[in-house]
Protein backbone atom coordinates (compact mmCIF):
# COMPACT_ATOMS: atom_id res chain seq x y z
CA UNK A 1 0.00 0.00 0.00
CA UNK A 2 2.87 2.53 0.81
CA UNK A 3 4.24 1.58 -2.65
CA UNK A 4 1.09 3.59 -4.26
CA UNK A 5 1.97 6.78 -2.03
CA UNK A 6 5.48 6.95 -2.08
CA UNK A 7 7.97 6.64 -4.97
CA UNK A 8 11.47 7.77 -4.06
CA UNK A 9 13.36 4.84 -1.74
CA UNK A 10 14.06 7.34 0.62
CA UNK A 11 10.21 8.13 1.08
CA UNK A 12 9.08 5.16 1.16
CA UNK A 13 12.04 4.05 3.78
CA UNK A 14 10.89 6.53 6.09
CA UNK A 15 7.30 5.59 5.47
CA UNK A 16 7.95 2.48 6.55
CA UNK A 17 10.07 3.08 9.43
CA UNK A 18 6.90 5.36 10.74
CA UNK A 19 4.44 2.37 10.58
CA UNK A 20 6.84 0.09 12.14
CA UNK A 21 7.45 2.56 15.06
CA UNK A 22 3.59 3.57 15.52
CA UNK A 23 3.00 -0.17 15.36
CA UNK A 24 5.28 -0.60 18.17
CA UNK A 25 4.15 1.84 20.18
CA UNK A 26 0.47 0.72 19.84
CA UNK A 27 1.52 -2.78 21.13
CA UNK A 28 3.32 -1.02 24.66
CA UNK A 29 0.33 1.03 24.91
CA UNK A 30 -1.46 -2.01 25.04
CA UNK A 31 0.80 -3.40 27.23
CA UNK A 32 1.15 -0.34 29.53
CA UNK A 33 0.15 -1.84 32.84
CA UNK A 34 2.48 -4.75 32.44
CA UNK A 35 5.19 -1.99 32.15
CA UNK A 36 4.36 1.67 33.23
CA UNK A 37 8.11 3.19 31.96
CA UNK A 38 8.17 1.53 29.01
CA UNK A 39 6.08 3.35 26.95
CA UNK A 40 8.05 6.66 28.06
CA UNK A 41 11.11 4.94 26.75
CA UNK A 42 9.79 3.42 23.72
CA UNK A 43 9.28 7.12 21.73
CA UNK A 44 12.70 7.93 22.89
CA UNK A 45 14.63 4.62 21.96
CA UNK A 46 12.73 4.60 18.46
CA UNK A 47 13.86 8.06 17.71
CA UNK A 48 17.51 7.30 18.85
CA UNK A 49 17.65 4.21 16.94
CA UNK A 50 16.42 5.42 13.51
CA UNK A 51 18.45 8.29 13.80
CA UNK A 52 21.88 6.43 14.76
CA UNK A 53 20.98 4.05 11.88
CA UNK A 54 20.18 6.96 9.23
CA UNK A 55 23.79 7.94 10.40
CA UNK A 56 25.55 4.38 9.48
CA UNK A 57 23.69 4.17 6.51
CA UNK A 58 25.26 7.84 5.52
CA UNK A 59 28.52 6.90 6.99
CA UNK A 60 28.62 3.55 5.23
CA UNK A 61 27.79 5.28 2.00
CA UNK A 62 30.88 7.46 2.18
CA UNK A 63 33.29 4.90 3.37
CA UNK A 64 32.53 2.59 0.44
CA UNK A 65 34.49 5.31 -1.24
CA UNK A 66 37.29 5.07 1.03
CA UNK A 67 39.90 2.83 2.23
CA UNK A 68 38.78 -0.74 3.76
CA UNK A 69 40.42 -0.38 7.04
CA UNK A 70 38.53 2.42 8.18
CA UNK A 71 35.41 -0.45 9.08
CA UNK A 72 37.86 -0.86 11.68
CA UNK A 73 37.47 2.60 13.17
CA UNK A 74 33.35 1.80 12.54
CA UNK A 75 33.74 -1.37 14.64
CA UNK A 76 35.81 0.15 17.29
CA UNK A 77 33.20 2.98 17.90
CA UNK A 78 30.70 0.33 18.00
CA UNK A 79 32.03 -1.27 20.73
CA UNK A 80 32.51 1.91 22.76
CA UNK A 81 28.69 2.46 22.15
CA UNK A 82 27.75 -1.00 22.96
CA UNK A 83 29.38 -0.86 26.36
CA UNK A 84 28.04 3.03 27.18
CA UNK A 85 24.52 0.92 26.78
CA UNK A 86 25.93 -1.93 28.92
CA UNK A 87 26.65 0.78 31.72
CA UNK A 88 23.27 2.05 31.51
CA UNK A 89 21.64 -1.24 32.15
CA UNK A 90 23.92 -2.00 34.91
CA UNK A 91 23.88 0.73 36.54
CA UNK A 92 24.29 -0.84 40.46
CA UNK A 93 27.57 -2.27 39.11
CA UNK A 94 30.42 -0.22 39.76
CA UNK A 95 32.85 0.72 37.05
CA UNK A 96 30.50 -1.24 34.75
CA UNK A 97 31.63 0.55 31.80
CA UNK A 98 35.21 -0.63 31.52
CA UNK A 99 34.02 -4.31 32.36
CA UNK A 100 31.55 -4.02 29.39
CA UNK A 101 34.64 -2.69 27.05
CA UNK A 102 36.89 -5.38 28.08
CA UNK A 103 34.62 -8.29 27.49
CA UNK A 104 32.92 -6.91 24.67
CA UNK A 105 36.42 -6.06 22.95
CA UNK A 106 37.93 -9.64 23.77
CA UNK A 107 34.36 -11.46 22.94
CA UNK A 108 33.84 -9.58 19.60
CA UNK A 109 37.01 -8.80 18.84
CA UNK A 110 38.73 -11.92 19.09
CA UNK A 111 35.81 -13.86 17.79
CA UNK A 112 35.62 -11.30 14.79
CA UNK A 113 39.38 -11.49 14.05
CA UNK A 114 39.47 -15.48 14.39
CA UNK A 115 36.87 -15.41 11.56
CA UNK A 116 38.75 -12.56 9.41
CA UNK A 117 41.51 -14.79 9.63
CA UNK A 118 39.83 -17.66 8.50
CA UNK A 119 38.46 -15.71 5.39
CA UNK A 120 34.85 -16.28 6.74
CA UNK A 121 33.90 -13.06 7.02
CA UNK A 122 35.57 -10.88 4.22
CA UNK A 123 37.86 -7.68 5.13
CA UNK A 124 35.35 -5.98 2.91
CA UNK A 125 33.60 -2.78 4.19
CA UNK A 126 30.34 -4.33 3.06
CA UNK A 127 30.71 -7.55 5.08
CA UNK A 128 32.46 -6.72 7.96
CA UNK A 129 30.15 -3.70 9.37
CA UNK A 130 26.99 -5.51 8.96
CA UNK A 131 28.25 -8.53 10.32
CA UNK A 132 30.82 -6.98 12.89
CA UNK A 133 27.58 -4.69 14.00
CA UNK A 134 25.32 -8.13 14.58
CA UNK A 135 28.12 -9.42 16.18
CA UNK A 136 28.70 -6.58 18.84
CA UNK A 137 25.24 -5.58 19.70
CA UNK A 138 24.15 -9.43 20.18
CA UNK A 139 26.88 -9.31 22.55
CA UNK A 140 26.09 -6.01 23.97
CA UNK A 141 22.48 -7.65 24.83
CA UNK A 142 24.25 -11.03 26.13
CA UNK A 143 26.18 -8.63 28.31
CA UNK A 144 23.30 -6.90 29.50
CA UNK A 145 21.19 -9.81 30.45
CA UNK A 146 24.09 -11.10 32.33
CA UNK A 147 25.13 -7.96 34.71
CA UNK A 148 21.01 -7.73 34.96
CA UNK A 149 20.74 -11.09 35.77
CA UNK A 150 23.73 -11.03 37.89
CA UNK A 151 22.71 -8.21 39.96
CA UNK A 152 19.07 -9.72 40.55
CA UNK A 153 20.16 -12.93 41.64
CA UNK A 154 22.52 -11.43 44.04
CA UNK A 155 20.31 -8.74 45.79
CA UNK A 156 17.30 -11.39 46.19
CA UNK A 157 20.52 -13.94 47.56
CA UNK A 158 22.53 -11.55 49.88
CA UNK A 159 21.58 -13.87 52.88
CA UNK A 160 23.34 -16.53 51.51
CA UNK A 161 26.33 -14.94 49.46
CA UNK A 162 27.22 -13.13 53.45
CA UNK A 163 26.46 -17.19 54.86
CA UNK A 164 29.13 -18.23 52.86
CA UNK A 165 31.89 -15.62 53.27
CA UNK A 166 31.36 -15.76 56.88
CA UNK A 167 31.92 -19.85 56.94
CA UNK A 168 35.17 -18.61 55.40
CA UNK A 169 34.51 -18.71 51.50
CA UNK A 170 36.45 -16.39 48.89
CA UNK A 171 34.05 -13.98 47.19
CA UNK A 172 34.39 -15.93 44.20
CA UNK A 173 33.14 -19.06 45.88
CA UNK A 174 30.01 -17.25 47.57
CA UNK A 175 28.95 -15.86 44.41
CA UNK A 176 29.39 -18.85 41.95
CA UNK A 177 26.07 -20.38 41.67
CA UNK A 178 24.51 -17.01 41.01
CA UNK A 179 27.35 -16.33 38.18
CA UNK A 180 26.55 -19.46 36.91
CA UNK A 181 23.29 -19.07 37.30
CA UNK A 182 23.22 -15.43 35.40
CA UNK A 183 25.81 -16.82 32.84
CA UNK A 184 23.12 -19.45 31.46
CA UNK A 185 20.56 -17.55 31.59
CA UNK A 186 22.00 -14.76 29.44
CA UNK A 187 23.07 -17.32 26.86
CA UNK A 188 19.07 -18.79 26.31
CA UNK A 189 18.08 -16.27 23.61
CA UNK A 190 21.49 -16.92 21.68
CA UNK A 191 21.43 -20.92 21.48
CA UNK A 192 17.36 -20.58 20.96
CA UNK A 193 18.23 -18.57 17.93
CA UNK A 194 20.45 -21.14 16.79
CA UNK A 195 18.09 -23.83 17.39
CA UNK A 196 15.42 -22.32 15.79
CA UNK A 197 16.91 -21.27 12.65
CA UNK A 198 14.92 -22.19 9.57
CA UNK A 199 12.15 -23.14 11.62
CA UNK A 200 10.95 -20.17 13.70
CA UNK A 201 12.53 -17.53 11.55
CA UNK A 202 14.55 -17.04 8.31
CA UNK A 203 16.92 -13.79 9.10
CA UNK A 204 17.68 -10.78 7.44
CA UNK A 205 21.03 -11.40 5.86
CA UNK A 206 20.16 -14.59 4.86
CA UNK A 207 17.18 -12.61 2.67
CA UNK A 208 19.58 -10.12 1.81
CA UNK A 209 22.26 -12.55 0.24
CA UNK A 210 19.90 -14.07 -1.66
CA UNK A 211 17.96 -10.88 -2.99
CA UNK A 212 21.90 -9.60 -3.76
CA UNK A 213 22.45 -12.66 -6.05
CA UNK A 214 24.36 -15.53 -3.63
CA UNK A 215 23.10 -19.35 -3.82
CA UNK A 216 20.56 -19.60 -1.46
CA UNK A 217 22.16 -22.87 0.26
CA UNK A 218 25.42 -20.62 0.53
CA UNK A 219 23.08 -18.15 2.12
CA UNK A 220 21.65 -20.18 4.38
CA UNK A 221 24.83 -21.52 5.44
CA UNK A 222 26.41 -18.59 6.12
CA UNK A 223 23.40 -17.18 8.61
CA UNK A 224 24.33 -20.39 10.56
CA UNK A 225 27.95 -19.05 10.54
CA UNK A 226 26.63 -15.73 11.31
CA UNK A 227 24.57 -17.17 14.51
CA UNK A 228 27.34 -18.96 15.93
CA UNK A 229 29.48 -16.21 15.43
CA UNK A 230 27.24 -14.71 17.72
CA UNK A 231 26.88 -16.97 20.00
CA UNK A 232 30.73 -17.62 20.33
CA UNK A 233 31.60 -13.96 20.95
CA UNK A 234 28.53 -13.27 23.41
CA UNK A 235 29.33 -16.59 25.29
CA UNK A 236 33.37 -15.57 25.29
CA UNK A 237 32.38 -11.74 26.73
CA UNK A 238 30.37 -13.20 29.53
CA UNK A 239 32.79 -15.52 30.49
CA UNK A 240 35.44 -12.64 30.87
CA UNK A 241 33.17 -10.74 32.84
CA UNK A 242 31.69 -13.46 35.03
CA UNK A 243 35.73 -13.51 35.93
CA UNK A 244 36.24 -9.16 36.27
CA UNK A 245 32.58 -8.72 37.78
CA UNK A 246 33.48 -10.25 41.00
CA UNK A 247 36.16 -7.36 41.77
CA UNK A 248 33.36 -5.38 40.98
CA UNK A 249 30.72 -6.54 43.11
CA UNK A 250 32.70 -7.10 46.27
CA UNK A 251 35.67 -4.76 48.34
CA UNK A 252 39.14 -6.32 48.37
CA UNK A 253 37.90 -7.57 52.38
CA UNK A 254 35.56 -9.31 50.14
CA UNK A 255 32.61 -7.62 51.49
CA UNK A 256 29.45 -7.77 48.90
CA UNK A 257 28.80 -4.45 47.81
CA UNK A 258 25.39 -4.81 46.16
CA UNK A 259 22.50 -4.85 48.46
CA UNK B 1 39.91 -12.75 74.22
CA UNK B 2 37.79 -10.26 71.90
CA UNK B 3 38.15 -6.98 72.76
CA UNK B 4 36.48 -3.63 70.77
CA UNK B 5 37.71 -0.21 71.28
CA UNK B 6 36.48 2.60 69.93
CA UNK B 7 34.57 0.51 67.54
CA UNK B 8 32.20 2.66 64.62
CA UNK B 9 30.73 2.66 61.25
CA UNK B 10 29.73 6.06 59.49
CA UNK B 11 28.67 5.27 55.79
CA UNK B 12 30.53 6.35 52.53
CA UNK B 13 28.95 9.74 51.37
CA UNK B 14 26.64 10.69 50.01
CA UNK B 15 24.98 9.37 52.52
CA UNK B 16 27.16 9.54 55.37
CA UNK B 17 25.24 8.11 58.22
CA UNK B 18 26.70 6.53 61.35
CA UNK B 19 25.26 3.30 62.30
CA UNK B 20 27.72 2.80 64.91
CA UNK B 21 29.92 4.48 67.04
CA UNK B 22 32.21 4.67 70.32
CA UNK B 23 31.64 0.77 71.11
CA UNK B 24 34.18 -0.73 74.04
CA UNK B 25 34.36 -4.12 75.34
CA UNK B 26 36.12 -6.66 76.52
CA UNK B 27 34.89 -10.72 76.37
CA UNK B 28 37.47 -13.33 78.14
CA UNK B 29 37.09 -16.62 76.58
CA UNK B 30 33.60 -18.60 77.28
CA UNK B 31 32.25 -15.31 78.00
CA UNK B 32 28.89 -14.33 76.73
CA UNK B 33 27.80 -10.66 75.58
CA UNK B 34 24.04 -10.36 74.70
CA UNK B 35 23.84 -7.13 72.30
CA UNK B 36 20.25 -5.47 73.16
CA UNK B 37 18.47 -2.30 71.60
CA UNK B 38 15.61 -1.26 69.52
CA UNK B 39 15.43 -2.18 65.55
CA UNK B 40 18.01 -0.40 63.80
CA UNK B 41 19.99 0.69 66.84
CA UNK B 42 22.56 -1.03 65.29
CA UNK B 43 23.13 -4.47 66.50
CA UNK B 44 23.52 -6.11 63.56
CA UNK B 45 25.92 -3.41 62.71
CA UNK B 46 28.10 -4.36 65.28
CA UNK B 47 28.43 -8.06 64.59
CA UNK B 48 29.09 -7.31 60.84
CA UNK B 49 32.11 -5.23 62.17
CA UNK B 50 33.35 -7.99 64.12
CA UNK B 51 33.83 -10.97 61.45
CA UNK B 52 34.49 -7.90 58.70
CA UNK B 53 31.51 -8.65 56.73
CA UNK B 54 31.34 -4.58 56.56
CA UNK B 55 34.51 -2.68 57.57
CA UNK B 56 34.77 -0.46 60.25
CA UNK B 57 35.93 3.12 59.52
CA UNK B 58 36.84 4.15 63.01
CA UNK B 59 38.48 1.76 66.34
CA UNK B 60 39.52 -1.77 66.49
CA UNK B 61 39.12 -5.18 67.32
CA UNK B 62 41.58 -7.33 68.73
CA UNK B 63 41.16 -10.96 68.91
CA UNK B 64 43.78 -12.72 71.16
CA UNK B 65 45.59 -9.08 71.09
CA UNK B 66 45.98 -9.14 67.66
CA UNK B 67 44.28 -6.59 65.35
CA UNK B 68 41.70 -8.39 63.26
CA UNK B 69 42.65 -5.56 60.23
CA UNK B 70 45.94 -7.66 59.90
CA UNK B 71 44.12 -11.00 59.68
CA UNK B 72 43.00 -12.21 56.19
CA UNK B 73 38.97 -11.79 56.07
CA UNK B 74 38.36 -15.71 55.04
CA UNK B 75 40.57 -16.30 58.28
CA UNK B 76 39.21 -14.01 60.42
CA UNK B 77 35.67 -15.43 59.38
CA UNK B 78 36.43 -18.84 60.06
CA UNK B 79 37.72 -17.94 63.43
CA UNK B 80 34.70 -16.03 64.36
CA UNK B 81 31.68 -17.46 63.04
CA UNK B 82 28.28 -16.68 62.80
CA UNK B 83 24.88 -17.25 62.85
CA UNK B 84 22.37 -15.38 60.75
CA UNK B 85 18.68 -14.89 62.03
CA UNK B 86 17.39 -16.98 59.28
CA UNK B 87 19.61 -20.36 58.34
CA UNK B 88 20.25 -19.52 54.29
CA UNK B 89 21.10 -23.02 54.04
CA UNK B 90 22.81 -23.78 50.85
CA UNK B 91 21.37 -26.04 48.17
CA UNK B 92 22.32 -29.82 48.68
CA UNK B 93 22.29 -32.02 51.67
CA UNK B 94 22.59 -31.43 55.75
CA UNK B 95 26.00 -32.96 55.23
CA UNK B 96 27.56 -30.54 52.51
CA UNK B 97 25.86 -27.62 54.19
CA UNK B 98 28.18 -28.70 57.12
CA UNK B 99 31.09 -29.50 55.10
CA UNK B 100 31.09 -26.19 53.26
CA UNK B 101 33.24 -24.32 56.20
CA UNK B 102 36.20 -26.83 56.22
CA UNK B 103 36.08 -27.12 52.39
CA UNK B 104 36.74 -23.52 52.13
CA UNK B 105 39.93 -24.17 53.53
CA UNK B 106 40.90 -27.82 51.08
CA UNK B 107 39.84 -29.58 54.23
CA UNK B 108 37.58 -32.61 54.18
CA UNK B 109 36.14 -33.35 57.03
CA UNK B 110 34.50 -37.12 57.27
CA UNK B 111 31.23 -38.55 56.90
CA UNK B 112 31.85 -39.40 60.66
CA UNK B 113 32.89 -35.94 62.14
CA UNK B 114 29.62 -34.99 60.16
CA UNK B 115 27.42 -37.41 61.78
CA UNK B 116 28.89 -36.79 65.28
CA UNK B 117 28.33 -33.28 65.00
CA UNK B 118 24.45 -33.69 63.63
CA UNK B 119 23.70 -36.12 66.41
CA UNK B 120 25.39 -33.62 68.96
CA UNK B 121 23.02 -30.70 67.84
CA UNK B 122 20.09 -33.67 67.57
CA UNK B 123 20.14 -33.99 64.27
CA UNK B 124 21.13 -37.64 63.39
CA UNK B 125 20.43 -39.12 61.10
CA UNK B 126 19.97 -36.18 59.06
CA UNK B 127 23.06 -35.96 57.06
CA UNK B 128 21.43 -37.10 53.53
CA UNK B 129 18.54 -35.00 53.87
CA UNK B 130 17.69 -31.94 51.48
CA UNK B 131 18.64 -28.84 53.42
CA UNK B 132 16.38 -26.97 51.94
CA UNK B 133 13.01 -29.34 53.06
CA UNK B 134 14.05 -28.87 56.86
CA UNK B 135 12.04 -26.63 59.10
CA UNK B 136 13.18 -23.53 60.71
CA UNK B 137 14.52 -25.16 64.08
CA UNK B 138 16.05 -27.97 62.12
CA UNK B 139 17.39 -25.34 59.58
CA UNK B 140 18.71 -22.91 62.09
CA UNK B 141 20.15 -26.35 64.33
CA UNK B 142 22.28 -26.86 60.58
CA UNK B 143 23.10 -23.79 60.89
CA UNK B 144 24.86 -23.41 63.97
CA UNK B 145 26.33 -27.30 63.11
CA UNK B 146 27.24 -25.55 59.93
CA UNK B 147 29.31 -22.66 62.15
CA UNK B 148 30.97 -24.55 64.41
CA UNK B 149 32.00 -27.18 61.68
CA UNK B 150 35.00 -24.29 60.98
CA UNK B 151 35.99 -24.53 64.86
CA UNK B 152 35.59 -21.19 65.26
CA UNK B 153 37.68 -19.20 68.99
CA UNK B 154 33.96 -16.69 68.81
CA UNK B 155 30.73 -17.27 67.84
CA UNK B 156 28.22 -14.15 66.14
CA UNK B 157 24.51 -14.90 67.04
CA UNK B 158 22.29 -12.11 65.02
CA UNK B 159 19.14 -13.03 66.24
CA UNK B 160 19.36 -16.95 65.84
CA UNK B 161 15.89 -17.18 67.01
CA UNK B 162 13.79 -14.75 66.25
CA UNK B 163 12.79 -16.35 63.42
CA UNK B 164 11.74 -19.90 65.14
CA UNK B 165 8.54 -20.86 66.98
CA UNK B 166 8.06 -21.16 70.67
CA UNK B 167 9.08 -24.34 70.70
CA UNK B 168 11.74 -24.46 68.16
CA UNK B 169 13.24 -21.41 70.16
CA UNK B 170 13.40 -23.17 73.73
CA UNK B 171 15.45 -26.33 71.86
CA UNK B 172 18.07 -23.95 69.83
CA UNK B 173 18.45 -21.95 73.19
CA UNK B 174 18.89 -24.85 75.28
CA UNK B 175 21.26 -26.73 72.34
CA UNK B 176 23.38 -22.93 71.85
CA UNK B 177 23.72 -22.44 75.86
CA UNK B 178 25.10 -26.25 76.13
CA UNK B 179 27.83 -25.69 73.37
CA UNK B 180 28.68 -22.41 74.51
CA UNK B 181 29.05 -24.26 77.91
CA UNK B 182 31.17 -27.32 76.44
CA UNK B 183 33.20 -25.45 74.10
CA UNK B 184 34.23 -22.43 75.55
CA UNK B 185 33.08 -20.28 72.77
CA UNK B 186 33.40 -16.72 73.54
CA UNK B 187 29.79 -15.56 72.05
CA UNK B 188 28.55 -12.01 70.95
CA UNK B 189 24.82 -12.59 71.11
CA UNK B 190 22.11 -10.25 69.43
CA UNK B 191 18.50 -10.36 70.79
CA UNK B 192 15.20 -8.56 71.46
CA UNK B 193 14.28 -10.12 74.24
CA UNK B 194 15.71 -9.11 77.61
CA UNK B 195 14.58 -12.43 79.02
CA UNK B 196 16.87 -13.99 76.79
CA UNK B 197 20.04 -12.01 77.33
CA UNK B 198 19.22 -12.33 81.17
CA UNK B 199 19.46 -16.26 81.14
CA UNK B 200 22.16 -16.60 77.93
CA UNK B 201 24.22 -13.79 78.57
CA UNK B 202 27.34 -12.53 81.40
CA UNK B 203 27.50 -9.34 80.18
CA UNK B 204 24.80 -6.95 78.38
CA UNK B 205 25.34 -4.19 75.83
CA UNK B 206 22.46 -1.72 75.11
CA UNK B 207 22.85 -0.09 72.00
CA UNK B 208 20.28 2.95 70.71
CA UNK B 209 20.66 5.30 67.86
CA UNK B 210 24.12 3.39 67.02
CA UNK B 211 25.83 4.28 70.56
CA UNK B 212 25.96 2.14 73.76
CA UNK B 213 23.59 3.71 75.93
CA UNK B 214 24.43 0.67 78.66
CA UNK B 215 27.56 -1.83 79.54
CA UNK B 216 27.93 -3.74 82.18
CA UNK B 217 27.08 -7.21 84.00
CA UNK B 218 23.94 -8.75 82.85
CA UNK B 219 22.37 -8.74 85.98
CA UNK B 220 23.45 -5.03 87.11
CA UNK B 221 22.38 -3.41 83.10
CA UNK B 222 19.11 -5.58 83.13
CA UNK B 223 18.66 -4.87 86.74
CA UNK B 224 18.50 -0.52 86.13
Amino acid sequence: MLNYFFHSQLSLGLAECLVAALLALAVTLLARTRAPGLLKELPLAELRGVIQIVAVGAILAFMLRGPQWTSLLVLIAMMLAAASIVRKRAKKIPRAFMLALISICTGAGIVLAVMIVFGVIPLKITMLVPVGSMVIANTMNTQSLFLDRLRGEATSHVGEIESALALGASADAAVLPYLNAAFRACLIPSVDNIRSLGIVWIPGIMAGMVLSGASPLYAALYQFVVLTTIFSASALACFVSSHLVTRRIFTVHEQLLLR
Amino acid sequence: MLTCSQLGRTLPPPEARTLLSDVNFTLERGEVLAVVGPSGAGKSTLLRLLNRLDEPTSGAVTLNGIDTRTIPPRELRRRIGMVMQRAYLFPGTVAENVAFGPKQQGKNISTDQIDALLTHVGLAGYASRDALTLSGGEAQRVAITRALANEPQVLLLDEPTSALDETARHSVEALLESLIRERHLTCVWVTHSIEQARTMAGKVLAVEAGRVSAYGIAAEVLHA
